[in-house]
């Protein structure tokens, strides 16, 4: 039988857990105070925790001087459609690597975790090119494409480990009962993997909201989602820290809530097969 | 009812007319977020009014960035823009690369002789106007007025670099957390190596000899640093190597700096509602040291039409009204003479209203001191007075601005970072080729 946590040591490790939580979630709440303060008062020195003059303004100004829906529209868009797309190509792959394993399955997963070792600089004249001349540059459809190729390697390993977890056995047995293989992975595999697949869905939504390289190079006006928003809130000479902040969290909250929503689905997922 | 063969096709024919009427020609303009240029976007009723069948389409960018997107769709020929943003450094590059379309045939109205002769050459390559100015800056002096009063001390209009350590010594109070000065101590080509090429040249040093030998081994670059070196660690704030343009408007409107050498931009936000010293604020040249150049800089945030675009003549009515002298008078009447884009065009100095704005005069006094094609004492294959207009130099000032903003932090001594920035900067030249 286990032994019960003394009440100090339990103390204390909550205390800690809070602690390491309140570091990681700082940056966001220092943004979130941020945005409700005057540019002055965003720079004082030494830095104002609780503002005296808390604002609306910045809010206001960031609507007034953009079109968030259309940002926002752009990032929903190219975030779900990514994930979608990648999954449906990733389970697939995910289950014949798992179940059906070849000689150079282990080589394959390797190289493929290789392509998000290099710097996305390296091929970006290259893909903007392609872009260009295919008419996919500044298009919803060209980024879900890019982005679902930048994730893919993560979502194809991501349910690759969660397959694995499923004894093999069950999947021959839906076999000997004469299901098909469309049916084996619609059927048996994917609900049998649901917490993982749903993991790995809305951490790689997360990951395409987030994208802020390729979803500034490769689009101008039509398809920019918001990190495009957020970066044209910088300025080079003057104060704007409180309106980028403002800015900042506006791109951040649908996410935020989405992530808290569903971390419960979150954390399942991603403990999935952990404790057996 | 009948409908006779004619009249149908006359019918067709007016209906292609009209729509060819109302044909509109979407443009894409590419910019950054500045004051300025957020107030061009919310005018735009004028221009909608006056052109119609022109759509105006904006992407705003942070600087970096927008540089890198326009410079490799520019550089691919992409045609994503219309009409680009870009800077003095960047015109004579393309210009000569053939990237631009040359807008020496802006209507006779558009008057390209009012604008200021310094920022007009700087724009010009080979006879042609590549790039419209929008707004012109340079350099000066922002100092405050009743610390040197209380100092007992008077800001000559045109200081030298002694009358700066002079006054620096005298303003510093570190107990009321006041720096005699501050100026740009963060790395980059546009930061601080924008301050120090500039400041160099005051000291007659330069990057390049004639035959593009890098020159900080020389005693020019020498005295240079240990100028500024020496005014910084004994006037200067605390961690000024991380500090940049916004960090030091920030320090000044907070009543913590003496003095501020930077942009000439900056008077009207150092006297603007976010300063707590905005009716304490004097401006005076740059400074210089008696050798014929003063240590400002010259720049301009300009207007470009990519040679890749397929909308050239609604790109270039854009860039006329964004430009012209009408659109000075747009934003006087809407928004005050104090918030027309400054140093652009001679015609608004010589205006009456806008000789009433305090830093008016100054900022063309500023601008027209500096020289672009004539930037150092000696001679120099370059054209840039903060800057050599080599594609090459985006990487070079960096680097040195690295190593520079590293000896101000006290990682290096002077010559150790002389010794480093002409290392790097002689290997990076011979393997672009400049020299052997």
């Amino acid at each position: 039988m286990a032994r019960a946590a003394s009440p100090r040591r339990k103390f204390l490790t909550t205390l800690a857990a809070w602690a390491v939580a309140l570091v990681i979630f700082f940056p966001v709440l220092w943004m979130i105070l941020t945005s409700f303060k005057t540019e002055a008062s965003a720079v004082a020195m030494p830095p104002e925790f609780l503002s005296a003059d808390w604002t609306f303004e910045n809010y206001e100004t960031v609507w007034s001087r953009s079109d968030y829906p259309r940002f926002f529209w752009n990032s929903v868009v190219i975030s779900v459609g990514s994930t979608l797309l990648g999954l449906a190509i990733a389970i697939p792959a995910a289950w014949a690597m798992a179940f059906v394993p070849g000689k150079r399955t282990k080589d394959l997963l390797m190289w493929m975790l290789s392509t998000k070792m290099m710097p996305a600089v390296a091929v970006m004249i290259p893909l903007y090119l392609v872009f260009q001349r295919t008419g996919l540059f500044d298009t919803k459809l060209g980024l879900v494409l890019a982005l679902m190729l930048m994730n893919l390697p993560i979502i194809i390993w991501m349910l690759y480990t969660y397959f694995k977890e499923i004894p093999g056995e069950i999947l021959e047995a839906a076999r000997m009962d004469g299901a098909s293989l469309w049916n084996e992975i619609v059927y048996v595999l994917t609900p049998m993997a649901l917490p993982g697949i749903a993991s790995t869905m809305l951490l790689n939504i997360i990951l395409a909201w987030n994208e802020a390289f390729w979803t500034i190079v490769l689009t101008t006006t039509k398809a920019a989602p918001l990190s495009a928003f957020i970066a044209s809130f910088s300025a080079p000479q003057g104060l704007f820290y409180a309106k980028l902040s403002a800015a900042s969290a506006m791109a951040i909250l649908p996410i935020l809530i989405l992530g808290w929503f569903s971390q419960k689905q979150l954390v399942r997922g991603l403990t999935f097969g952990a404790v057996k | 009812m009948k409908i006779s063969h004619r009249a149908l096709l006359g019918a067709t024919v007016s209906l292609t007319l009209a729509g060819a009427a109302l044909a509109e020609t979407t443009i894409t303009v590419a910019t950054v977020n500045n004051g300025d240029m957020v107030r061009m976007q919310g005018l735009m009723d004028d221009f909608n009014a006056k052109h119609p069948d022109i759509k105006v389409e904006w992407v705003t960018l942070e600087e970096n960035v927008l540089r890198q997107n326009v410079t490799t769709d520019i550089a691919t020929g992409g045609g994503q823009y219309d009409v680009i943003t870009i800077g003095t450094y960047e015109v004579p590059i393309w210009g000569k690369q053939g990237w631009l379309t040359s807008l020496n045939d802006l209507p006779a109205e558009y008057d390209v002789d009012d604008l200021l002769p310094a920022i007009r050459g700087g724009l010009t390559v080979d006879g042609n106007l590549y790039a419209a100015p929008f707004y012109g800056e340079s350099s000066m002096v922002m100092y405050r007025k009743d610390l040197m009063e209380a100092a007992g001390l008077t800001m000559p209009d045109a200081p030298t670099w002694a009358d700066i350590e002079k006054a620096a010594a005298a303003m510093t109070n570190r107990d009321a957390e006041i720096n005699g000065v501050c100026l740009r101590g963060k790395a980059g080509w546009g930061e601080n190596m924008a301050f120090l090429t500039a400041m160099s040249n005051s000291f007659g040093a330069r990057w390049f000899d004639e035959n593009w030998n890098p020159q900080f081994d020389q005693p020019e670059w020498k005295a240079t640093l240990d100028f500024y070196l020496n005014l910084m660690n004994n006037y200067g704030p605390a961690g000024a190597s991380n500090n940049g343009f916004n960090e030091n408007l920030t320090l000044f409107q907070q009543g913590k700096c003496g003095m501020w050498i930077d942009a000439t931009v900056a008077a009207s936000f150092v006297t603007g509602k976010d300063s707590t010293v905005a009716d304490k604020v004097g401006f005076a040249l740059a400074p210089d040291n008696g050798l014929g150049k003063r240590g400002n800089w010259l720049w301009a945030w300009s207007l470009a039409i990519p040679s890749s675009s397929d909308a050239q003549d609604a790109a270039k009515t854009f860039i006329d009204w964004a430009t012209n002298k009408d659109y000075l008078a747009l934003v006087a009447s809407k928004e005050g003479w104090a918030n027309v884009p400054p140093g652009t065009r001679t015609s608004l100095y010589s205006n009456e209203e806008y000789a009433k704005v305090p830093f008016a005069k100054m900022t063309l006094d500023s601008i027209n001191s500096a020289d672009p094609t004539n930037p150092t004492v000696k001679p120099v294959p370059y054209v840039g007075v903060q800057f050599v207009a080599i594609p090459e130099f985006q990487g070079l000032g960096t680097t040195v601005g690295e190593i520079f903003s590293a000896a101000l932090a006290g990682q290096k001594t002077a010559d150790q970072a002389l010794a480093e920035a002409q290392a790097a900067v002689t290997d990076e030249m011979k393997a672009a080729g400049y020299i052997q």
